[in-house]
Parts: structure tokens; C-alpha cells; sequence
């Protein structure tokens, strides 16, 4: 009697599992499907092809989209995390109250809408006679990756003994070379996450791209958006989900990274 | 024999609260220094200043004749072993051993002999490629030391070292780090509030307490003479009575006489008076010079501790090898070499100093 009981219950609990799972991802799997899929309908499937990822990979305005895309996103997070770094070591050492206040001013660009945030870039450079283009996308992603990194390298730096900074000086190092030998090893898996999150929130961006990139450049998710426009193509369901596989990827590793660091030791 | 290392009228406050005001001390060489007192007298601080951590607001540090107020720790000839060991746990033991060495660019054969040498000391032969945290606690903090020592320091700073480790394992290290300074033949200055370990491994201990030095003296001088009621009361269990001194060498407590060693007190003048609980024999109520009752009674191991009330209220605290149930009248009987007199603080401002009852 208690075993049958038990197994609906766990029946009941698969099914509510399965149900969201089907609701989260549903939709991405019909644009996965589709984009291999030998037809241009969307109801229809029309025999398995990689027609559209070819095509995807011959469109020299995608290839274009994609490496500015990547460029982007790399050189925002590389500078994002320099940056994020170096003033979460800054925050480490204040005290706690402007610690607060300072941390609620970072959070700030994180809490608010990405359309707020890109209209008042958008302006913001305009008012300041920086013609949009490359660099005022690379500048608005810079601005939004570095709360990602100084939230992701804080904890690392609460966790590490401020002795062990003064124990390297103690024995005769400069502050630089005690800091890049000692207590950055101990914040690497925080800084590496950082790096990646804000990566990861750089190819995913659309908003803030979309008020402050200007005429003449696209990255993939505006390109994305402006095709929508005319008329999708399968070609960009393709783009879609090679997108959403590499975020997919960065997250998977942003998430594991550090544990496996830790579990390292 | 003169000083290594002198602090002269150093002042430093955190946030507008005084940590030390106008401390004077002076480190002979090849001795083992302790800074004993409360949680925030000030003796980490001290040893922080010492170490290049924190600038003296006012005064100097002069090191060997040198004046090294404004030096920071890298620059400074001597070693820190820190509270919570502070090893890079990114590096094995022998790296974290060699980091001080590698700085200053010793060959590697030199390298190598050094740390053989270093773990050799602290009884941690072939350690080399463990890692950190594949050791306890306290074979960190002899890798801590060990990581210090090689460095050949003249002055190593000891942090509470032991703090961390528990009993058996404390008492251990101490006699370790008595080994180590007498082979090294550096000083030691050593902070600490647990009185037992200061005054086991001590040649000098530095009484401090709200940022004052209250009493510098060895530890036969600090346990049978302290200078003040707060050093008695800090080091070890006593009695701090009031007292009058009727003469020299007479003291009356609680309207009994008791005869003395100490001179110099005046005349009919109040003094404070210690007498330790293990200096008190319990008498036939007819010897004693005050008598009481037994009024608690705990058996410690080593000794009895009992509580002798007088009739004017005042509770003596008694450690003896013999029992006096609760209830027995009993004597008091002082020897006059067991009774330390000392001066009452004379005024407010040598009160704030420290000196408290």
C-alpha cells in the first residue's frame, strides 16, 4: 500500500518536472528543430538539412555581425574585468558603510531596465559629441559588464585572509608582487567568472546595443532583429540557436568553473 | 648589552579611539619579549608598528640605531609569524618556504639547503610537497615560522601564534618555540593574552593595558612583585586588598597586623596589598592573624580552591593541598615575604593609566 503510494507520489513529482521543463524549453527546441528542418515552413518538417547553417556561414553580413559580435563581447570583458577588479579590491578595503553605499551604486545599472540604461547611453553620447559606432558599443558594454564583475570577484576577496598580503611584504615583497603572487591566485576563480559572465552578457545583449550602435554596424542580435523585420529566414533560426548553445556553454562553465577549483584543493 | 629595537613616545589612534599613547619600549637582543594583556591594550598594534603594518602617528621605531619609522615591511630586517599562519595555499610547503628566498635571489642549491634546514627545525622533515591544507593546525604555524625563520631574521614577530591550536597542542608549541629561540639566538617578541604561555616562555614580559605598559619585568618579577592592582589581577588568581601601611615593614588589613618586607610606603598611608591564594596558610583559628569561615570548597586536581569569608564580608580566595571543609573556623597566617604592597593610584589620571581597585 505505502510502496504505490510512494510511486504516484514520484510519479506526480516527474510529471511537474517534465511539465516545466516542457514550458522552458519547448520553444527553443521548435526553433532548433526548425532550423534543420528542409522546408521554409514552420509547420512542416521537410527532412533533416544543414542548408541553412551553410547559407548562414556564406552570408558575409552575418560573418560580419558575428565577429563584431565576438570582438565585443571579448574586449568588454577583458577591460570590464581590469576594471571590475580593481574596484572590488578598492571596495574590500573601505569601510562598512561607504562599502554599502558603493555597492548599492554598482548594483544600480544591474537592477535597471536595459532600455532605460541604453536610451540614457545613447544620449549620454550624443550629448558628448561621441558619434555612435563600434565604440560606444564597446564603451555601453564595458559600463554594464562591470557590476557582473565586481559581484563575482567580492566574495573571493572576503574569503581570502588580508595576512596573507601582509605576510608576502612581511617577507620582502614589493605590494605589486605580493599582490599578483599571493592574493590574486587566491581571487583567479572569481576574476575567470567574472570574465565569463560578462562575456556571456555581452553576446546576449540587444537593447543597449540596439540605442547605442548607430548606423552602420550590427552584431548578431541586432542583425537578428532588423531581419525579423524584412521577413525571417531559416538561416536565421541557425544563427539563433548556435547563440543560444554558446551561452548555454559560457554558463555551464561559469557555473562550474569555481567549484571545481575548490574542489581542486 | 643594548637594544635592538626602541620605540620611542609612539602614539596611534584608529578612528579618533587612542590604541596607544605615548609608549616607550626598548627590545634587547637575543631575548624572548612578551606582550601581555587584554583584547585591545594595544600590544597587537605595538607589534604591528614594529612589523611596518601600521605607522605610529607620533614617535619613532629605531631598529639596531636606525631609524625605521617610515620603512614598510618589505624593507624591514625582520620576520612576522601571523595569528591564522597566513601560508599561500596556492603553493606547496616548500614554495611557501622559499617565497622570501626567491625574493632576495639566493641561488638554488641555497634554496634547497635552507628549506631542508628550516623544516628540520620544526620537526617537519620531508614536508617539502605537501600542500597547505593537507596539514593541521599546527604544522601550519610551524611551516609559518619555518617560511619566517629562513629568512634569518633578527627580530621574529609572533602574532598570538598559538591562539588557534588546541591545549595540548599550545603547551607543545610552547616548548617548541623556547627550542627554536634558544638555537636561532634571535629575539622573539611574542603577543599574547594567555598569561600561562607568557610567563613559560618569557625572559621579559610587557604588561599593557589600554594602551599603556604597566609593568616590564621578568616573570618571577611579574607574578611575585606586580607594580599594580591590575597586574595582579591580570596574572594568575589574588587577593587585592585594602590596606594601611603603619610602618615599614607592617601592614594592618581589616584591623590585623601583618608583618612585612617592604619599606618606604610612609607612615599610617593607604596602600593596595596582594597576596597570592596559594601564599595563604589556613591555621587553628587561636594562630591566625585574621580568622574566617570556610565558605566554598572545590577540588581542583592539583589543589584545593577554597573561600575564607572574615567577618567584615571579604571573600579569601585559599589554593591548598589540604581540604578545610565548609563551615570550619579557621586561621589566616601570612609569611611576610608572601605579602606585596603596593601604591594606591594616586589620582584619576593613573587610574585611566590602568590602575584599577
Amino acid at each position: 500500500m505505502k510502496r504505490t503510494k510512494d510511486s504516484f507520489k514520484r510519479l506526480v513529482e516527474n510529471f511537474y518536472l517534465v511539465l516545466i521543463m516542457v514550458f522552458l524549453y519547448a520553444p527553443i527546441a521548435t526553433l532548433m528543430v526548425l532550423s534543420f528542418s528542409n522546408s521554409k515552413s514552420r509547420t512542416q518538417w521537410g527532412g533533416f538539412t544543414l542548408r541553412w547553417y551553410g547559407e548562414m556561414f556564406k552570408s558575409a553580413t552575418i560573418m560580419t555581425a558575428l565577429q563584431n559580435t565576438l570582438v565585443i563581447a571579448f574586449a568588454s570583458a577583458l577591460l570590464a574585468t581590469i576594471i571590475g577588479t580593481a574596484a572590488a579590491i578598492a571596495i574590500n578595503t573601505m569601510k562598512p558603510l561607504p562599502r554599502t553605499v558603493i555597492m548599492g551604486i554598482t548594483n544600480i545599472p544591474m537592477l535597471n531596465a536595459d532600455i532605460v540604461t541604453g536610451i540614457s547611453l545613447m544620449l549620454a553620447f550624443i550629448a558628448f559629441g561621441i558619434s555612435l559606432g563600434f565604440k560606444t558599443i564597446l564603451i555601453a558594454h564595458i559600463t554594464f559588464n562591470i557590476p557582473y564583475v565586481i559581484l563575482s570577484v567580492m566574495p573571493k576577496l572576503k574569503q581570502t585572509n588580508k595576512s596573507v598580503y601582509e605576510a608576502a611584504m612581511d617577507l620582502g615583497a614589493s605590494p605589486v608582487y605580493a599582490f599578483f603572487k599571493v592574493v590574486f591566485p587566491d581571487i583567479l576563480p572569481g576574476v575567470l567568472s567574472g570574465f565569463l559572465l560578462a562575456f556571456t552578457m555581452s553576446l546576449d545583449d540587444f537593447i543597449i546595443t540596439h540605442f547605442t550602435k548607430g548606423a552602420g554596424i550590427n552584431t548578431l542580435s541586432t542583425l537578428i532583429y532588423s531581419e525579423v523585420r524584412r521577413g525571417i529566414k531559416p538561416s536565421m533560426y541557425a544563427l539563433s540557436t548556435i547563440i543560444f548553445v554558446t551561452v548555454l556553454v559560457l554558463l555551464i562553465i561559469t557555473n562550474f568553473a569555481p567549484h571545481k577549483k575548490q574542489e581542486g584543493h | 648589552m643594548s637594544s635592538l629595537i626602541d620605540l620611542i613616545n609612539v602614539s596611534k589612534s584608529f578612528d579618533g579611539t587612542l590604541v596607544l599613547d605615548d609608549l616607550n619600549l626598548s627590545v634587547k637582543e637575543n631575548t624572548f619579549v612578551t606582550l601581555l594583556g587584554p583584547s585591545g591594550c594595544g600590544k597587537t598594534t605595538t607589534l604591528r608598528i614594529i612589523g611596518g603594518f601600521e605607522r605610529a602617528d607620533a614617535g619613532k621605531v629605531i631598529f639596531d640605531g636606525q631609524d625605521i619609522s617610515n620603512l614598510p615591511p618589505n624593507k624591514r630586517q625582520l620576520n612576522t609569524v601571523f595569528q591564522k599562519y597566513a601560508l599561500f595555499t596556492h603553493m606547496n610547503i616548500a614554495e611557501n618556504i622559499a617565497f622570501g628566498l626567491k625574493i632576495k635571489n639566493k641561488p638554488k642549491s641555497y634554496i634547497q639547503d635552507k628549506i631542508k634546514y628550516a623544516l628540520k627545525l620544526v620537526n617537519l622533515d620531508g614536508y617539502e610537497n605537501r600542500s597547505v591544507d593537507s596539514l593541521s593546525g599546527g604544522q601550519q604555524q610551524r611551516i609559518a615560522i619555518a617560511r619566517a625563520i629562513v629568512n634569518e631574521p633578527r627580530v621574529l614577530l609572533l602574532d598570538e601564534p598559538l591562539g588557534a591550536l588546541d591545549l595540548k597542542l599550545r603547551q607543545d608549541m610552547q616548548y617548541e618555540l623556547i627550542r627554536l629561540k634558544n638555537e636561532l639566538g634571535i629575539t622573539f617578541i611574542y603577543v599574547t593574552h594567555d598569561q600561562e604561555e607568557a610567563l613559560t616562555m618569557s625572559d621579559t614580559i610587557v604588561v599593557m593595558n589600554q594602551g599603556y605598559i604597566q609593568q616590564t619585568g621578568t616573570p618571577e618579577q611579574i607574578y611575585n612583585e606586580p607594580e599594580n592592582a591590575f597586574v595582579a589581577d591580570f596574572i594568575g588568581e589574588s587577593n587585592i586588598l585594602h590596606g594601611t601601611m603603619l610602618r615599614d615593614e607592617l601592614v594592618e588589613i581589616f584591623g590585623a597586623k601583618f608583618p612585612c618586607v617592604d619599606k618606604g610606603f610612609g607612615t599610617n598611608s593607604p596602600v593596595d596589598v596582594v597576596i597570592r591564594p596559594e601564599d595563604i596558610d589556613l591555621v587553628s583559628p587561636e594562630e591566625g592573624s585574621l580568622t574566617g569561615v570556610c565558605t566554598h570548597l572545590i577540588f581542583k586536581g592539583v589543589h584545593y580552591e577554597m573561600e575564607v569569608t572574615t567577618p567584615d564580608g571579604f571573600e579569601w580566595l585559599v589554593h591548598s593541598t589540604d581540604m578545610c571543609p565548609v563551615g570550619r573556623k579557621v586561621g589566616i597566617h601570612v609569611d611576610p615575604f608572601d605579602i606585596q604592597i603596593m601604591n594606591k593610584p594616586a589620582s584619576e589620571d593613573e587610574e585611566a593609566v590602568g590602575v584599577n581597585e
